[in-house]
């Protein structure tokens, strides 16, 4: 773009490519990364949080490995993992809908796209909940939006704080306007959570959070941190772009791009979150810092 | 309003020919022309009835879209007295493409929400095409918690393709918008009462839809995407939208089977697009009969009606 710059100012991005040594060989062992292309011992990126340690691109990560990074060791009782999807539109695209759970069910090892459990962070007991992106995108339909509303009502039972990572595409279309009513059922119970208990429920935005799923709970912590690079917005940016008939502003819907528009708290570096959570909510409930004495 | 859609065809070929022969009987030629008339209206009434008992979602959409439909102001204008429009989100910005403001309905005082679409080009880039941007939420946010200061039930009425999907609107936060105002509405401690006119486009819908009973026309449509941005996603072709249609549940029997919705509010034959006033005198009824079931609530049951009343709503099935 003509934009007036000067020469100097131009600023040339090099992407490092991968390599054409095959991820195939040793995959146990290594992994490229999606963005730099450095290679990465396994056992590297899983104790650096699933970062890249070269380039700091943050992989995705399944449900319940999430919920193990962020809480104390041997916390968590999970919950609602026996809550199964019913097909109660029969719907059918290029494969029916019932088929299409199946395989994410066999292939991811959830029943959906959502893990939720009891948990411990750095001593504050929590209520915690995560989404299953490979699940069909994260999407979610009536399951998932029953699990988020329970872990906001089990934090209202217990009178503890709830904290919800969100990653997923938005509402499940296979579910049709039933999903959309997730949004509302989820939504009246983070409102019960304020309203009756007065517990804080911190959001944490993942790569990607959009439609549906952007536009209820994940919006609606008290305090909402996102990690880096995320994706998260209403829209999706083709449609958007189909909209305008123009391109995209740089960096548009990013983690960084929401901070500078005042629609988050903070941007927080995975190897960093829990860390911050441990002392965001500490200060909301006013617990004593760990290892403060009494 | 005078777009015939494709189905519709048939009936307006023959209500054509009914007015092409009332014309030649007016002119005081034959006398058996009476006869052939009232045979056409009778065959009329038959075709319109059987075009319009087995309408296909995707007709239906299309209905949905149809621009003789009443809109909001259309609804205020016939149901209510003393409409005072209020304006502004308090933050900078006046969305058209949502209307607010206080009215009574059948003497009761009330707040009124809804999405406004326009009926020409120069009304509808005034009104985004009944598309808000947060803005737009944000005033409805506003005048409904207006409504809960001074304990006044509130009418929505939902038309709507969407939420905006623009760079702006999502710098402004588009999405937190919508999520404030659906928690908000759960909050609320005074009736709500919202009416899925015409079009129930997911997010930027259900923003201004969290209500103690929803009740929706016949052939309005109420959906999580539209027909043609599911069909773009799952069959990668926006044509296949009759198929979406189909597939996505959208109709109001659809949504009253699902427990989406409360009520179905039946059309005249002919659709709401043909018969405007009775429409509204319709949903008026609807309405009335709703608000003063609700009358009796305390403001925590009525909270508490349509916390559950949304709690229940999925299917799912536990201990798998």
């Amino acid at each position: 773009m003509a934009d007036g710059r000067r020469w100097f100012e131009n600023t040339k991005t090099f992407t490092a490519r991968a390599r054409p040594m095959d991820s195939a060989v040793a995959p146990d062992l290594w992994t490229l990364c999606d963005k730099c292309g450095t290679p990465i011992f396994n056992e590297t990126l899983a104790q650096n949080s699933q970062v890249c340690p070269s380039c700091g691109h943050h992989f995705p990560v399944s449900g319940a490995v999430r919920l193990r990074m962020l809480c104390d060791e041997g916390s968590l009782v999970f919950h609602d993992a026996d809550l199964v999807s019913v097909d109660a539109l029969s719907f059918v695209d290029s494969k029916p809908y019932g088929r299409r759970v199946a395989a994410s069910r066999s292939q991811v090892g959830t029943n959906d796209a959502f893990v939720s459990a009891s948990g411990v962070i750095e001593g504050i007991p929590v209520e915690v909940g995560s989404f299953e992106f490979r699940f069909m995108g994260g999407s979610m339909g009536s399951v998932v939006g029953e699990m988020i509303t329970r872990v906001f009502e089990r934090a209202r039972a217990r009178s503890v704080p709830a904290v919800v990572v969100s990653a997923s595409g938005g509402a499940r279309m296979q579910e049709g306007v039933l999903s959309l009513m997730q949004m509302a059922k989820t939504c009246a119970a983070v409102a019960r959570l304020k309203d009756d208990a007065h517990m804080p429920y911190i959001s944490v935005l993942s790569h990607p959070t959009t439609g549906g799923v952007a536009a209820s709970f994940s919006m609606l912590g008290d305090v909402i941190v996102a990690e880096p690079g995320a994706l998260i917005g209403f829209a999706g940016p083709r449609v958007i772009k189909e909209t305008i008939g123009q391109d995209l502003p740089v960096g548009f819907q990013t983690s960084e791009y929401l901070l500078e528009h005042g629609m988050i708290d903070r941007v927080v570096k995975r190897t960093e979150l829990r860390a911050l959570l441990a002392q965001l909510l500490g200060q909301l409930t006013n617990a004593a810092p760990r290892g403060a004495g009494a | 309003m005078d777009l015939v859609l494709d189905f519709e065809r048939p009936i307006a070929e023959l209500r054509h020919q009914i007015d092409a022969l009332r014309d030649v009987h007016a002119g005081g030629h034959e006398v058996d022309i009476q006869a052939s008339i009232t045979h056409l209206e009778g065959e009329l009434a038959e075709l319109q009835t059987r075009i319009f008992s087995r309408l296909t979602p995707w007709q239906r959409t299309q209905l949905a879209r149809h621009t003789g439909r009443p809109f909001t102001l259309d609804y205020i204008e016939g149901l209510c007295t003393e409409w005072t429009e209020l304006h502004g989100d308090r933050g900078g910005f006046d969305d058209h493409a949502i209307v607010c403001g206080l009215a009574r309905f059948r003497g009761q005082s009330v707040v009124v929400i809804g999405n406004q679409k326009g009926r020409k080009t120069r009304e509808n880039l005034v009104r985004n095409f009944g598309m808000a941007r947060p803005e737009g939420y944000r005033k409805a946010l506003r005048v409904m918690k207006l409504a809960n200061d001074f304990g006044l039930p509130i009418l929505t009425f939902v038309d709507t393709p969407g939420a905006y999907p623009g760079v702006e609107a999502e710098a402004n936060g588009q999405a937190e918008a919508i999520a404030r105002n659906i928690m908000e509405m759960a909050r609320l401690n005074v009736p709500v009462v919202t009416v899925i006119a015409g079009e129930g486009g997911s997010g930027g819908a259900l923003a201004i839809a969290v209500a103690n009973r929803v009740l929706m026309l016949e052939n309005g449509v109420y959906s999580v995407i539209s027909p043609e941005g599911c069909a773009a996603i799952l069959w990668r072709d926006r044509a296949e939208a009759p198929r979406a249609a189909e597939a996505l549940g959208i109709t109001a029997r659809d949504c009253l089977k699902l427990g989406v919705i409360d009520e179905l509010i039946e059309e005249p034959i002919g659709g709401a697009h043909r018969h405007r006033a009775a429409t509204i005198q319709r949903v008026g009824d609807a309405i009335a009969s709703h608000l003063n079931a609700l009358k009796d609530l305390s403001p925590e049951q009525i909270r508490a009606d349509r916390e559950q009343r949304f709690r229940k709503l999925g299917r799912f099935m536990e201990g798998a």
